[in-house]
Formats: C-alpha cells, sequence, structure tokens
C-alpha cells in the first residue's frame, strides 16, 4: 500500500479510504475539540513507540479517541465497524497525524534569523534534502541519498533496496523516531542490535541536538526529553550525521515497502548548509 | 620480493595505543616483515623514513592515519591493508558496551559530578578543549603539551576569575582525593600536600614521602611553565591557597624546576602566609637559609619528601608586626651584604643593589637608594679618597641620616664588623645618630634598626658592651646574617589578600569522578583506581577540516 506499491488491490483500497474512511474521519472530527496530537505522541513514548517505525501504541490510542466520535457520526454501523477495524489493524495508521504534528512543530522553528537548527529532512528516492532554521524559505541543501541497510519482509534483500525515500524523517527533525530509540527497544533488530544499542542511539543524537524535549520524555533514560533540534554546528564539528529510522522502498516502480532500518543523510548537506550559513552572515 | 605499501584516512583520529595495537595486529599476519601505524605528523614520518618504512611520496596532513606495511610480497602487503578496518574493528567490539560520548559536553551530562577533565589531546587541539572545559565550570588537567604560551596564560586567567585549577599544559602528574591523574604513584593518604611544576618532580616526592611511612592528602601539578615570569605562577599560587586552607594537609611541599626569580619572591611570600609549614625545592635556586619562619628550603628532591615528614606538632609562631615600608641595608662588608641579598631576594621585591646577584637587581645610582636596596659601602665606588667604612664611620652615618628622611624607609640594616684593624667603638659613634633619628621619625614611629655584629668576645672593641650599646638604642642586634635574614623576612612578608576567586575546597573534598578527553590509558587507570569517569571518543572538530573547523569556531565565539 505504501511506498509506490500499485495493483488493483491498492486502488481499491484508495477508493475506500476516499470515500469511507475519509468522510468518517471528517464526520468524527468535526464534532471532536480537536485531537491532542503532542499528548498522544508522549504518551505513546512511554508504550515503546518511538514515533516513526514503531506505533503500534499511538495508534492504539488513536483510536481510542476516535471510536467514540466515529460511533456518535457514522450512522452505518458496517462502515463504523470498517472505518475502527482499519485503524486498530493498520499499527502505522497515526504516523500520518504524527508527521503533520512534526512538520507543524518544525515549521514554527523555521525562519528565525541566526539559527542553525535543522528544520526539515526530506528524501525522494534520488537526493536526501535539508533545510535550516536561519536560511531560506526554499533553500535546500541536496546529495544523492543513501541506501538504506534493515530487515527486509520474506522474498526481498537488501538488493531490492532503493535509495532512502519518503517525507516521514520530520519526525526525526521534531526529536522523536530515530532520536527516541531508547523508548523503544523493541525496534532495534531491524539493525540487528541490542537494547543497548537503542539506548545509545539516542545518547548518540545528543550529541547534535541543541535541547531536550519539555513534552518527549522516555522512561528508560529517567525520563530524560527526547534530543531535539538538530544542530548544523554539531553535526559537522562531531562528524556525526542524524540517524533516522525508515521503511525500506524497492528499487522497481509498483512493488513498494520491501523492509525497514535505519538510514543517515549525507555529511556533505550539512558542510554545504554551514558554509552557506557562514557566507549569509558573514562569519 | 620486498615490498611497502601504504594507505592514508584523512582525518581518521585514534589515540596511539589503538594505533599501536593495529600496528602490533598488522605484524602477526603472513608474510608481513614490518609495520608502520602513526598520525602523520612530520615527526612521526621522520620515524618512519629512520626505519627504512616511509614510502617515497606521500602527501599527507598531520591529522591523516597513515598506515604503512612491509612484506615479502606484493599480494600479501595488499592482503595486509585490507585487514586494517578488521583489526580496528575487533578491538572497538570488545571495548565499547556502554555508550562512548564524542562531546566534552555530552561526557558532562553523563556524569554531571564530574568536576576534573583530563585532555590529552594534539596540543593544536588541547585549548579548545580546556576552554570547553572551563565554560562547563570543571577543572583541567591538561597533559597535552605543545599548546601555546598565550593559550595557558588565557586559560589560567579565566581558570583563576572562575575559581578553577588549570593544571598543565604538559602536566605529568597530579592526585586528586586519593586518585592519580596522568602518571602518579600509587600512595597512602596522608596529610602531606604537594604542588609540583614538574612532573617526575611530584612523582619521586610523593612516592618517597609514602616509602617514608607518611602519606598525601592532595599533590597539584601546575606544569613545567607555570612558574615562568609571563604565567606568573597563577595555579601554583591558587594551589597553595587551596592546600592552606584544606584542613587535612598539615605541610605543604612545593616543588619546582628554577623559577623566575620574581615568581620564586611571590610564591614564597605566600607560602610565609599559608599559616602551616612548607618545604620548598626550587631545583637550582639558592635557597636563602635552611629554615625560615614556616619555611623549610630543602636541597633535593628526597631531602624535601624527607622534611616533610620529620615536621611535626608545628605551632604558628607569633606574628610579628609587619612593616609595608622599605629595607635599606648599608654594609661596610661585601660578603655580608652579598649573602644578605641572597637571602631577601626570595621575600623581597623590588630588591637593588650596587652588588647585584642578577642584572636586573642593579641600583642605577649607588647614591640613592630605590624600594629595597642593599649597599655595599665598600665597593670601589664609595673608596676614592676614603678609608673603608669598617675604619670609618662617616659615609655610613651620612647615609644613614639620608635613608631616614626618606619616609618610605621603614628599616635600615647594618653590619658592626669588629676585630683587629677596625674602628675600636663602632657603636659609641653610630649610636647618637641613631638615636637622632629615631627621635625624627617618633612621631610615627616605623623606623627600626637592624644590626649584625660579627666578632669575639676577644676582640679589642668589647663585643658585649657594643652589643648592649646597641641594643640600649633601641636597636635589634643578631650574630649572623642568616638570623638577621629570618628576621626580616618575617618582617616584610607582604601581607596580600589574595586577588583572586579561591578555588572550592569542597571539590577537591568530593570523590573524584573525571572525564577523560585523550588517550584512552588514563581513562583505564581512573577506574581500576575506583574513581567514576567516562571517556570521550575524541576527533578532531569537523573531521581536521580546517576550514569548517576554524569557522565552528567562529560560530561559537
Amino acid at each position: 500500500m505504501r511506498y509506490g506499491a500499485y495493483s488493483e488491490e491498492v486502488l481499491k483500497k484508495l477508493h475506500w479510504m476516499n470515500d469511507v474512511l475519509g468522510t468518517s474521519l471528517a464526520d468524527a472530527l468535526a464534532v471532536s475539540n480537536g485531537i491532542d496530537m503532542r499528548a498522544l505522541i508522549a504518551e505513546a513514548l512511554h508504550m515503546g513507540d518511538e514515533g516513526h517505525n514503531r506505533n503500534k501504541a499511538g495508534s492504539l490510542i488513536y483510536l481510542k479517541l476516535l471510536a467514540p466520535l466515529i460511533a456518535k457520526t457514522t450512522k452505518d454501523s458496517a462502515a463504523m465497524a470498517e472505518v475502527m477495524q482499519f485503524i486498530g489493524d493498520n499499527a502505522l495508521s497515526v504516523l500520518n497525524p504524527v508527521m503533520a504534528a512534526c512538520k507543524a512543530m518544525t515549521d514554527a522553528a523555521h525562519g528565525v534569523e541566526g539559527s542553525t537548527i535543522v528544520t526539515t529532512m526530506a528524501r525522494n528516492g534520488t537526493d536526501f534534502g535539508i533545510r535550516v532554521s536561519g536560511l531560506g524559505e526554499k533553500q535546500w541543501f541536496t546529495a544523492p541519498a543513501e541506501i538504506p541497510v534493515g530487515l527486509f519482509f520474506s522474498g526481498f534483500s537488501q538488493a531490492d533496496a532503493n535509495p532512502d525515500i519518503g517525507d516521514s524523517a520530520i519526525t526525526e527533525t521534531a526529536g522523536i523516531g530515530g532520536f527516541a530509540m531508547a523508548t523503544a527497544p523493541a525496534i532495534v533488530t531491524f539493525v540487528g542490535g541490542t537494547p543497548k544499542d537503542a539506548m545509545n542511539a539516542t545518547l548518540e543524537m545528543y550529541e547534535i541536538t541543541f535541547t531536550e524535549s519539555k513534552f518527549f520524555t522516555m522512561p528508560s533514560l529517567d525520563f530524560r526529553g527526547t534530543p531535539t533540534g538538530i544542530d548544523l554546528r554539531k553535526v559537522v564539528e562531531l562528524g556525526i550525521t542524524p540517524r533516522i529510522n525508515t521503511g525500506i522502498a524497492h528499487k522497481n516502480a509498483g512493488v513498494g515497502q520491501v523492509g525497514a532500518g535505519l538510514v543517515r543523510p549525507p555529511l556533505k548537506l550539512f558542510e554545504d548548509a554551514l558554509l552557506a550559513f557562514a557566507e549569509k552572515y558573514n562569519i | 620480493m620486498t615490498t611497502i605499501k601504504h594507505e592514508i584516512r584523512r582525518g581518521a583520529y585514534y589515540d596511539s595505543v589503538v594505533l599501536m595495537q593495529l600496528q602490533r595486529g598488522l605484524l602477526t599476519l603472513p608474510d608481513v616483515l614490518d609495520a608502520g601505524v602513526v598520525m602523520a605528523t612530520q615527526a612521526n614520518c621522520d620515524l618512519l623514513a629512520a626505519n627504512q618504512l616511509l614510502p617515497a611520496s606521500v602527501a599527507s596532513s598531520p591529522d591523516d592515519l597513515l598506515v604503512v606495511v612491509k612484506a615479502a610480497s606484493d599480494s600479501a602487503a595488499s592482503d595486509a591493508l585490507r585487514q586494517v578496518d578488521a583489526l580496528l574493528a575487533k578491538r572497538r567490539t570488545s571495548m565499547a558496551e556502554d555508550f562512548r560520548p564524542r562531546s566534552l559536553s555530552a561526557a558532562a551530562k553523563q556524569l554531571p559530578e564530574a568536576n576534573w577533565v583530563l585532555i590529552s589531546v594534539p596540543g593544536r587541539y588541547a585549548a579548545g578543549v580546556a576552554r570547553e572545559t572551563l565554560e562547563l565550570g570543571k577543572n583541567v588537567f591538561l597533559y597535552s603539551d605543545n599548546v601555546s604560551l598565550e593559550d595557558e596564560i588565557a586559560l589560567k586567567k579565566t581558570a583563576r576569575e572562575k575559581g578553577l585549577l588549570v593544571m598543565g599544559p604538559d602536566c605529568g602528574t597530579a592526585i586528586i582525593n586519593g586518585i592519580g591523574l596522568g602518571f602518579a604513584n600509587r600512595v597512602r593518604r596522608g596529610d602531606i600536600g604537594v604542588i609540583g611544576a614538574s612532573g617526575t618532580g611530584t612523582q619521586a616526592v610523593t612516592a618517597q614521602i609514602h616509602n617514608l611511612g607518611a602519606g598525601i592528602s592532595h599533590a597539584i601539578g601546575t606544569g613545567g611553565r607555570d612558574l615562568k615570569l609571563d604565567v606568573g605562577a597563577i595555579t601554583a599560587h591558587q594551589a597553595l591557597d587551596l592546600l592552606a586552607r584544606d584542613d587535612e594537609t598539615k605541610v605543604i611541599v612545593l616543588v619546582s624546576k628554577p623559577p623566575s626569580p620574581e615568581v620564586a619572591t611571590s610564591l614564597i611570600s605566600a607560602a610565609q602566609r599559608a599559616g602551616k609549614p612548607v618545604v620548598v625545592y626550587f631545583i637550582g635556586y639558592p635557597p636563602p637559609a635552611r629554615k625560615i619562619g614556616n619555611l623549610h628550603f630543602a636541597i633535593s628532591l628526597s631531602e624535601a619528601a624527607e622534611l616533610a615528614v620529620e615536621i611535626k606538632n608545628w605551632k604558628p609562631e607569633t606574628k610579628s608586626q609587619v612593616s609595608s615600608l622599605y629595607l635599606r641595608g648599608l654594609f661596610s662588608g661585601g660578603t655580608l651584604a652579598y649573602e644578605t641579598l641572597l637571602g631577601l631576594q626570595s621575600f623581597l621585591s623590588p630588591i637593588y643593589s650596587n652588588a647585584p646577584i642578577t642584572n636586573y637587581q642593579l641600583l642605577k645610582d649607588p647614591l640613592k637608594s630605590e624600594a629595597h636596596s642593599i649597599i655595599d659601602l665598600g665597593d670601589e665606588f664609595f673608596m676614592v679618597g676614603r678609608l673603608h667604612p669598617m675604619i670609618d664611620n662617616d659615609l655610613r652615618i651620612r647615609r644613614m641620616k639620608q635613608e631616614a628622611d626618606d619616609s618610605e624607609v621603614g628599616m635600615i640594616l647594618f653590619d658592626v664588623v669588629l676585630g683587629e684593624g677596625s674602628h675600636l667603638d663602632p657603636a659609641g659613634e653610630l649610636v647618637p645618630v641613631i638615636k637622632e633619628m629615631r627621635e625624627k621619625r617618633l612621631e610615627t614611629g616605623d623606623l627600626e634598626f637592624v644590626a649584625m655584629v660579627i666578632g669575639t668576645d676577644d676582640d679589642p672593641q668589647n663585643l658585649e658592651s657594643q652589643v648592649s650599646q646597641l641594643q640600649d638604642a633601641g636597636v635589634t642586634v643578631f650574630r649572623t646574617a642568616a638570623e638577621a635574614v629570618e628576621y626580616i623576612s618575617l618582617r616584610f612578608s607582604v601581607i596580600k589578600k589574595n586577588d583572586f576567586t579561591p578555588v572550592n575546597l569542597e571539590q577537591l573534598k568530593q570523590p573524584l569522578a573525571a572525564v577523560n578527553v585523550g588517550l584512552e590509558s588514563f581513562y583505564d587507570s581512573l577506574i581500576s583506581q575506583g574513581a567514576q569517569a567516562v571517556h570521550v571518543e575524541w576527533r578532531p572538530p569537523a573531521g581536521g577540516n580546517e576550514k569548517l573547523a576554524s569557522l565552528l569556531a567562529r560560530m561559537k565565539k
């Protein structure tokens, strides 16, 4: 379904989402006071999610919050059942709202004069791009994307992997996902790691971030906030690039997701951005 | 056929222990005859060349890792180079279970109680790491050498303002609260504190103290240049103040290679105010005496240790009133003048003479004293058409009056040399003048006369009567130069409030916790001594890219 899968089944599902799921959600949200995504993410992080590759808990909280609203507004009981079944079955159903929340947070950080904080990371399957708060609205720094390393669905292997693709790295940009691995030890096996490696992954990201989240905390680190605000200067100084948990797409069009794993952006992006920053601010 | 192959890894920093392990690993590979693994500094390249291991044309910079293999065949050399990653990784997996921070700030968060940071990165990066340490409010143990003098001074001034210590650069040894930093012997805890500008000197003294059955409270290193004039012993002064306040330290030992004379004077006068015995050993610096007040001057490292151990039950002497005015010494005996100057130069600064020990002490005009002055009136300059002052007191009396008229003068010192050939009643001639001069300054009462009388009870002048005449006139009389020097040095010891923020003594007393940046062996040694420590996996900033690194440095300001 995701990552460029293209088949009769996918088309059918998309139509259903448009006609049934979409309408039902829109009606449900219309009678709500909105869904507090920040609180949802914070709670999910305490339940073993990192908010990018693992959204099992978050999706269930999402369902819990929506269910009474859907029951109130979707009159057709068959459709109501389908919608709730779908949200509950899909362990990633909350990912899209989470990404939207992350985008809203990082956009708020963009355009701050003199700020070296990275406000966007995105990949399109060929290039990796970043934007920096204190630089231009449309000033992207790009370099060829790396190929993620990870675990593959049966029948697929590393040889099938496409270079890094997707806009979900906005979660890491906002300080969750790969940055919050310490709270999601269950998924370190993606890269053949141990729970200790999960802890170390988060500790490593503290090295390159400006601050710690006030809202997203991790029990395993004594409720320390997640590493937040990738600082260009620290990335270049230490040579540590952000760690991104990601799905892996097949390199052939139409196949879709074939695995999940870990990828990092090329260091060159950050070096280029730092040089541009120095030029803009006459450093 | 023997071949040499090499590989350069740009901006790949490893500490020397890792490099040695890699080198040893390469040597165990088949058909490898020799191997060299170094950071490609000029010195290291020269070393490789000396071992016939430097390939003909290597374009490398000091931040590059240079791996050279000499093997029996071309393929063996290539195979060996291919093993480099595996050999490096082998070590890593066996070591790194816990997270190894890459930056000092992350390490500080990991071990917030760390009050000390050990720095042993290459010299040109060391000052930057030390600066960051001070910004984090932690003390520095700076093992690295090749740190510029300007950086050292700037770091120490910053540290002084913040009440922190910078031990080093080039500081090899310290013992804080029972834990050795850098190179240190395992010594028992005790009540002797050591301040050492020399690492091996500190080791020799602390080891000897241990061997004599006593122990060490703290040993604070200063780095070899601390006692040079430009640095002004900033760290040594802080350390002295710190150990003086430390109740657990009963005796202080101060060890240094030859300090600058001015710095020696300021340190010695600070040591006089320590309120506890201080054993001073400045290697190659003439001790003014064996003992002056609370100061004991040693003539060797081992004697310094012995003295420190022997001093027991010391009680501070009652403090005599201290003068803030100047001393003028008017001598008839050249050697007495010289010995007095030698003794006092450690305590009085600035001090001048017409017969100086070192050039900068030379008095511009022998007829006009400046600051503290020691005048040899028997010098040729004064002797033209005149009798020697041992026979004729006229010159001395006139000079005494001149000095007494100077309101900045608080003490006039003179010698009275009896014996055959000398004036038959020098005291008889001097006493009326002394009385007259004291009369003049009666209101302030701040003019004191001190005499050293050299003679025997068989001398024609009657020693006893000479002494009592002088004493009756209010002159303090000594029979040797050494006693006079001790008395004067205590009368003039400068009472000066420390003009720096005191180093927090409590930090010294807490169980030692430290961050180590650089040589991993220092970290291992801290852990094996039971200290808490975090090791930073340090790399040159921006992977050794100088343009980016200097950009980053500017952005930090």
